[in-house]
């Protein structure tokens, strides 16, 4: 009792200091600095109709390699933590329940389409709210409709590792083209960046977020993976 | 507008924190841990907001031209899209560490881990 009370107490300084932060902000009238660059820039240089992609693929390209590297390194920790000592095999033979007609018929007829909608996401990144992220995000949750109708299915981690390392070689290796073609590292126009708003314009991004995409799904499926094949215990 | 965005989410970072505090289970522990991290992220796009204006997509209803009166600020939303997944691998740790521990006690009481208490 006495500890909950501390609790409150201190989420109670912690309201009041947001209070304080929240009476003393005023929001912009105008873009600042840094932003109103990526606005006037964009256009002519990119080519992407969607500016927050192209501050993520582009301008701060680097920070997005640094970004799917933690990813990379928060599969890899997964399943080093989850697969230590782990018996081989198929569960501990221990019989679930059937997942239900529902589950198992709307997994079949799901999966495909999330699986699609899943690549429109990332290849249209460059000109419609998504990208790469979102896309493997949605990737990796048709994996998770199909380990919800079956606990104890296995993904192959080959295919998965396979892809991963693909995807990740092709972003560095057009990373390392843009300083080849291009500007510099991860430059987009090493392809003609087209004109604005169509599917093939923006140079490399779209190219460059769909593999994103391909590895950002890989490392998430990795991690259900993983977690689902604690199921045996 | 900014300010009802705002003020959701410290209150969402308040309810998480409190979880995190008063919960025994380490899997409410994480569960509470997510709320306080959508907060976070919530308060940080409000602060991207303008009033009056859309999203930083350039199409029909943003020409190139007016691209800088008619666009909220596109660098918030790049820095949470960038949050939201690092989130993700955090809790994914968070979940594969709290495996781990209850295999090692059979339990996810965090009260029954006193290893480093002294």
């Amino acid at each position: 009792m006495i500890r909950r009370l501390f609790v409150v107490l201190l989420l109670f300084g912690l309201a009041m200091v947001f209070s304080g932060l929240m009476a003393g902000y005023s929001p912009d009238e105008v873009l600042n600095l840094s932003a109103r660059y990526y606005a006037e820039h964009t256009a002519q240089d990119i080519g992407a109709a969607n500016i927050v992609t192209a501050i993520i693929v582009t301008f701060r390209g680097l920070d997005t390699l640094g970004e799917v590297t933690v990813l990379f390194l928060t599969a890899a920790i997964v399943g080093l933590v989850l697969s230590h000592g782990r018996r081989e095999g198929r569960g501990s033979g221990r019989e679930l329940p059937p997942a239900g007609e529902l589950l198992t018929t709307g997994t079949r007829l799901l999966v495909p389409l999330i699986l699609l909608l899943g690549a429109y996401v990332f290849v249209n990144g460059h000109l419609t709210p998504g990208g790469g992220f979102q896309g493997g995000a949605i990737l990796a949750s048709a994996i998770l409709l199909l380990l919800l109708t079956d606990p104890l299915r296995r993904i192959s981690h080959r295919l998965i590792t396979a892809i991963e390392s693909t995807a990740g070689l092709v972003f560095v290796g057009i990373g390392l083209l843009g300083i080849v073609l291009a500007g510099g590292f991860l430059d987009n126009r090493i392809l003609p960046i087209g004109s604005l708003g169509e599917l093939f314009s923006a140079g490399a991004i779209p190219i460059i977020y769909s593999f994103i995409g391909l590895k950002v799904g890989a490392e998430f499926s990795s991690m259900l993976a993983h977690l689902s094949e604690t199921e045996d215990l | 507008m900014a300010y009802i965005a705002m003020t959701t989410g410290f209150v969402l970072i308040l309810i998480g924190l409190y979880g995190a505090l008063t919960n025994r289970n380490i899997l409410r522990m994480i569960v509470a841990f997510t709320v306080a991290n959508t907060g976070v992220n919530l308060v940080m796009v409000a602060v991207g907001y303008l009033h009056g204006r859309t999203a930083p997509i350039l199409d029909a209803a943003v020409p190139v031209a007016e691209a800088v009166e008619r666009i909220i600020d596109p660098v918030p939303q790049a820095l949470v899209l960038t949050a939201i997944v690092i989130g993700v691998g955090v809790t994914a740790l968070m979940l594969a560490y709290a495996y781990k521990l209850y295999e090692s006690k059979r339990t996810l009481d965090i009260s029954a881990f006193k290893d480093l208490k002294w």
